[in-house]
């Protein structure tokens, strides 16, 4: 099956690192309303959004987020409850059933209204690892250690990465503006410093894609979708080498990583973009999160769905020729969705 | 994160999840306090078990094997502000444990004993680091009968004292009475002239009694010099310097502390003086002085100090 499917509009919230006293449905609903302005398209093939219902505490949380998208008569829509990237990945295969031309995908989450480390260890596994209650930054910190002892890299090299991060997050109008690493910081969770582990934000992002010629109308360059790919690691992190990136490197060969120019990594802390950036085999001269990556801003259930949109950018403005954009999901990058875009269909 | 919810999600008195076979015989197991791994086809051991090998997503076979209790740790990370959901109250470590006999690793937490609020990581806490389960006495058939893990035992302390009365002799007994009165005694060598201070009333390199009696200055210069990091009650702070001081009129130098100096500017050649205590606190004993402060003079240099080293 083949259909040539592009990312044609991406649009965010100016992400903000403290609840801006807005619902998700508020914080979304002018979010949705750019992009269908940009697109010119009130109703779309099909919709679908990721988000995590524990954020909010509430059941079927997400379904009160349609309301800024506008369900009646009703619309094809669908959910997943994971980070955006997924839901694109979802319309991107519902794109290719050829009945449709265009899909709306987008991501919110408010991190600012529970405790967010604890809310990822109701993801664990149930009988082995949540009842001993260990947090998001405890496990990733068990990651980082691994990587560090088995690639020879010291903390200084996580400050690095935090330090260019933050550089590119104040160019960054959507990102949180954040001060240069403190090398005098404390451990967070040792090896992990505050500044390696990614912010608490609020935000939303949306995507719209379309395929064929749908999308040349739409979009004067799309940001064309020549591969897609997510895979998994098994759950258990004492049953995997978790100094490297297994499902991100088999990810990234499906995906057709090599010879991008620009790659958007959702890395949460600093050390998952040195394990992803040597899994998915990008080189000193790839530019690596301009953006600033989720070490600027992490709204979770979006922050995978703007890498994606971050990296379409740069299509769209004619900067780069061949991107990526990188989404993870569970614990110590788990899950891995690459989306590699180029300037021109596969053809 | 908010600091007092006015929404609380919750299940009164906790979910009920059925465990299955496999993980049902491990929580067995591992009520009776024995840790229990499951073969998979391929003959590796998963602990903890899962009904499917997580490399292939096979079934397991049906053969368990116990395993530990001892294990190594395969990563760490350090918790040094304990949340109010963890297994510890204190800073601990949580850690990936590989138990013997198993080829995969099991998650808990590591008590590596009692360490305040904010402390850094301990420096015995390292990967490959062995460790055993701390088991609670009355177990349920859940994760935590393991409460934690515990460090293998590698060292004990053996309480060590005996007690003595010692005199000092008679030749350093004198020096001493000199020290009493503020004076730095020594000896000169009848055979080879050296003057030796403290003196023992015989030349170690001659072999001969020595008695003439000579008061030395309590200036003196740096010959060679330690800087130890091990606290000592005698020196103000650690890092301190401990040095040979070869005094102004001896041919011996002598061991004390030098402070009044940063220790990374202390240096071989260094002047030095005597600080002492004072005059009301003295007694027959070295602790008169101080230690040996810096004086503002210019070094010696090593040609001239070169035999005394």
């Amino acid at each position: 099956m083949s259909r040539d499917i592009a990312v044609v509009a991406f649009v965010q919230t100016k992400h903000t690192a403290e609840d801006a006293g807005l619902t998700e449905p508020e914080l979304l609903a002018p979010v949705i309303a750019e992009i269908k302005e940009r697109t010119g398209i009130d109703r779309f093939g099909f919709t679908c959004s990721g988000s995590c219902d524990y954020l909010e505490g509430k059941p079927f949380a997400f379904v009160s987020a349609l309301d800024p998208v506008g369900a009646w008569p009703p619309i094809s829509e669908s959910h997943v409850e994971m980070d955006a990237a997924w839901a694109l990945y979802e319309a991107y295969v519902r794109l290719l059933h050829d009945d449709i031309d265009t899909a709306l995908v987008y991501g919110f989450g408010k991190s600012s209204q529970t405790d967010v480390r604890k809310v990822m260890t109701f993801q664990l596994d149930p009988y082995y690892l949540a009842p001993l209650g260990p947090d998001q930054v405890s496990l990733a910190a068990l990651q980082a250690r691994a990587y560090l002892e088995r690639a020879g890299a010291k903390e200084d090299d996580l400050r690095a990465v935090a330090a260019r991060s933050r550089a590119a997050g104040r160019e960054n109008p959507y990102a949180l503006h954040l001060e240069d690493p403190d090398p005098s910081a404390g451990y967070e969770v040792a090896p992990l410093r505050p500044y390696d582990v990614a912010p608490i934000t609020d935000g939303a992002a949306a995507i719209v894609l379309a395929a064929g010629d749908k999308a040349r109308e739409l979009c004067e360059r799309p940001a064309w979708i020549t591969g897609i790919d997510h895979r998994a690691d098994p759950h258990s992190p004492g049953a995997r080498d978790l100094s490297r990136s297994e499902s991100a490197r088999i990810a990234g060969e499906r995906a057709g990583a090599a010879g991008v120019e620009v790659a958007e990594l959702h890395a949460q802390f600093s050390h998952e973009e040195l394990i992803l950036r040597e899994a998915l085999k990008l080189g000193e001269d790839v530019l690596v999160n301009p953006s600033g990556g989720a070490l600027s801003a992490n709204p979770v259930m979006a922050a995978g769905l703007i890498r994606i949109g971050e990296a379409a950018a740069r299509i769209h403005d004619g900067s780069a020729g061949k991107v990526l954009g990188h989404a993870s999901s569970g614990p110590c990058l788990q899950q891995n969705l690459v989306c590699v875009m180029e300037g021109e269909p596969r053809g | 994160m908010p600091s007092s919810p006015n929404h609380v999600l919750e299940f009164p008195g906790g979910y009920t999840r059925s465990v299955g076979p496999v993980i049902g015989r491990f929580l067995t197991e591992l009520r009776d306090g024995r840790l229990m791994g499951v073969r998979t086809a391929g003959g590796r051991v998963l602990v903890p078990p899962t009904e499917y090998d997580p490399a292939t997503g096979e079934a397991v076979t049906d053969e368990w094997v116990e395993v530990g209790p001892s294990g190594t740790v395969q990563t760490w990370s350090w918790v040094a502000h304990p949340r109010p959901e963890h297994p510890l109250d204190r800073p601990f470590a949580w850690a990936l444990i590989k138990p013997d006999g198993a080829d995969t690793a099991l998650l808990h937490a590591l008590d590596m004993g009692v360490h305040e609020a904010g402390a850094k990581p301990p420096r015995q806490l390292k990967t490959g680091l062995r460790v055993r389960p701390k088991w609670r006495a009355e177990r349920s058939g859940h994760i935590s009968d393991i409460e934690c893990f515990r460090p293998e035992v590698t060292m004990i302390t053996a309480p060590t004292r005996q007690e003595y009365t010692l005199g000092a002799g008679r030749a350093l007994g004198r020096f001493l009475e000199g020290i009493a009165e503020g004076k730095i005694l020594g000896h000169r060598c009848p055979v080879c002239d050296s003057v030796i201070v403290p003196m023992k009333g015989m030349c170690a390199r001659d072999g001969v009694p020595t008695t003439e009696e000579v008061e030395v200055a309590d200036t003196g210069t740096v010959t060679t010099f330690a800087v130890n990091n091990i606290p000592d009650p005698r020196a103000p702070e650690v890092p301190f310097v401990s040095a040979y001081i070869l005094l102004d009129g001896a041919d011996i130098p002598m061991l004390a502390l030098v402070a009044g100096i940063p220790a990374d500017q202390v240096r071989i050649g260094m002047r030095v003086k005597a600080a002492w205590r004072p005059r009301e606190e003295w007694g027959p004993t070295m602790a008169n002085i101080k230690w040996f402060e810096p004086i503002d003079e210019p070094d010696v240099p090593f040609e001239r100090i070169k035999d005394y080293v």
